[in-house]
């Protein structure tokens, strides 16, 4: 039930609770309190909204900067990634196997803004080596979402 | 000029789903929920594996049967799901959709004037399939009170000395009504017991709602005696890739495979090394599809029981078949007005036969969304009628 509440959640946090419970066969209750346990429990994180910002004129810039950090004694790489994730402008902060340590993502509304993000506050932490930032170009999917419009249904109208 | 045709092919009548289609296509900005095929996609690794097997130029001929591959892993499927046991070598055969291997049976085994009994409402292809393999059709005339499955009963009274034939079409379209294994092994003994053969099409065996479907081939004694016909086009989303096949013992196959070999050669190339990836790794792409049919059966099974439209439950396939007599219309007339005043394409249940009047096909291949804007104009036009007649 739980996982079935979250694969619907996943694609569609509107959904309202009386039309889940009938998809799941179920009463609006056990649903509702599926729901609120799930977000007691930190399952259920947040319910965020998908935008595709190219759509309107207020423009955006997303990056994606990997970081090479030298870890603290003690802490890893929790420390130098609570500095990091505090910043309101990082959008996402994750611990990376391979070449690098962390990768970030962040939004900023101009491509000076990110590099002035990078030059004045991520480089400047004790524990960074270095920085490479990617900017995004177009985003094709995002959170499983394809962004291009979707195709007409082609079928036979009876078949 | 003489007539340049046969006298069997001008008593066989267009398909009634035609009919309407035809209708509907002439309109314009029309909301179907009158499709036959899944609205997903074929997912995306059996798509990459047809077209891996293009890049490679594998565009020859298969054996006639089919893809040894192929084959065996068919045969593991109906182990897995049905224990039952499948020679690949000579008792599979891979077809053009299940509809070839649906023609292809009938004139496998049919003399004329043998009798083949077909249970109705059920797909369109059944009687004009048998007529043309010389053999006469019998109808069986399934029951809203039994939920339009078939019962023992209905076949013992329909059975004749010349029967040969019962044809099992089930997970049913266009009733969406699946069969137990007791109503199956009820089936079974009068099946054996009159020495007839069943054509058994579970094209919809993976879209199940209410447990697994069970094959008739699975009930003892019943594997010796049926063509058992499967395919991609519902399970897999692969409709537009023509791939089925049928499963039978030797003695039937061999010759089956006889027409198939002299009139078709054999399935095309590319969807069958696609198919063999579907089988492999399509597991979880069905389960998700069938968890998605499932939400829209519910939701449609409520919005019905918020309009107070009478629908038994069905259980399979994507279509439920909700009663409209409350209206005093026949089927097709309130199909039509549907669709002049609501502009919703459904299909008049009496396309699938006789025994259909009184009810509608609806079919759930579609958007929860679309579904959603389809409901509320059922609602509306029912909620006029009703004001209408009172």
């Amino acid at each position: 039930m739980r996982e079935e509440i979250l694969s619907i959640l996943e694609k569609n946090s509107k959904i309202d609770i009386k039309e889940l419970a009938v998809m799941l066969g179920t009463n609006e209750e056990t649903v509702f309190n599926e729901i609120t346990d799930m977000e007691r429990e930190g399952i259920i994180c947040g319910y965020h909204t998908l935008i595709d910002w190219d759509k309107i004129d207020n423009e955006k810039v997303t990056a994606l900067i990997e970081v090479r950090v030298t870890p603290q004694r003690g802490q890893g790489f929790d420390y130098v990634a609570e500095r990091i994730y505090n910043y309101p402008e990082v959008h996402s902060v994750y611990l990376i196997s391979g070449g690098f340590d962390l990768l970030i993502t962040l939004q900023g509304k101009s491509l000076r803004e990110v590099s002035a993000f990078v030059s004045d506050k991520l480089s400047t932490i004790d524990s960074v080596l270095s920085t490479a930032t990617h900017f995004i170009l177009k985003k094709y999917k995002d959170h499983g979402t394809i962004m291009a419009a979707k195709p007409k249904d082609t079928r036979e109208v009876i078949s | 000029m003489r007539n340049p045709l046969s006298k069997t092919i001008v008593t066989i009548k267009p398909s009634g789903i035609r009919k309407f289609f035809d209708l509907v296509n002439e309109m314009e900005g029309v909301i179907s929920l009158g499709v036959g095929e899944p609205d997903f996609d074929t997912p995306w690794h059996i798509r990459d594996e047809g077209i891996y097997a293009l890049e490679k130029g594998k565009t020859f001929y298969t054996s006639n049967s089919g893809l040894t591959e192929l084959r065996q892993e068919i045969a593991n499927y109906i182990k897995r799901t049905q224990g039952v046991t499948y020679d690949p070598k000579k008792e599979i055969m891979v077809t053009v959709g299940g509809s070839e291997a649906i023609d292809v049976a009938f004139r496998a085994m049919l003399d004329p004037e043998d009798e083949v009994l077909i249970p109705e409402p059920s797909y369109v292809s059944y009687v004009p399939c048998a007529v043309l393999a010389g053999g006469k059709p019998v109808i069986i005339d399934l029951k809203a009170e039994n939920d339009f499955r078939l019962t023992a009963e209905e076949v013992i009274e329909k059975i004749t000395e010349k029967t040969k034939i019962l044809v099992l079409p089930f997970p049913n379209n266009p009733t969406g009504s699946v069969m137990g294994k007791e109503e199956l092994e009820k089936i079974a003994k009068v099946v054996i017991e009159k020495d007839i053969f069943v054509l058994s099409d579970e094209i919809y065996a993976e879209l199940t709602y209410n447990g697994k479907h069970v094959s008739i081939t699975s009930i003892e004694g019943m594997r010796e005696r049926t063509v058992l016909i499967n395919g991609f086009s519902k399970a897999y989303a692969m409709t537009g890739w023509r791939l089925g096949y049928a499963c039978a013992p030797e003695v039937i196959l061999k010759q089956m495979l006889k027409i198939h070999q002299y009139a078709i050669m054999c399935a095309p190339t590319t969807s069958q090394y696609a198919a063999v990836e579907a089988l492999k790794n399509g597991d979880k792409d069905v389960e998700e599809m069938r968890r998605s049919y499932n939400h829209r059966r519910r939701f449609l099974m409520n919005a019905f029981r918020e309009m107070g439209l009478d629908c038994f439950e069905p259980f399979g396939a994507f279509y439920v078949f909700p009663c409209i007599k409350e209206f005093g219309m026949t089927s097709e007339e309130f199909a039509t007005k549907f669709l002049m005043e609501e502009k919703v394409a459904t299909v008049p249940g009496t396309a699938f036969g006789a025994s259909g009047e009184g009810f509608l096909r609806i079919s759930y291949a579609y958007s929860l969304e679309t579904l959603k804007i389809a409901m509320e104009k059922l609602a509306k036009f029912i909620t006029k009628l009703r004001n209408e007649k009172a």
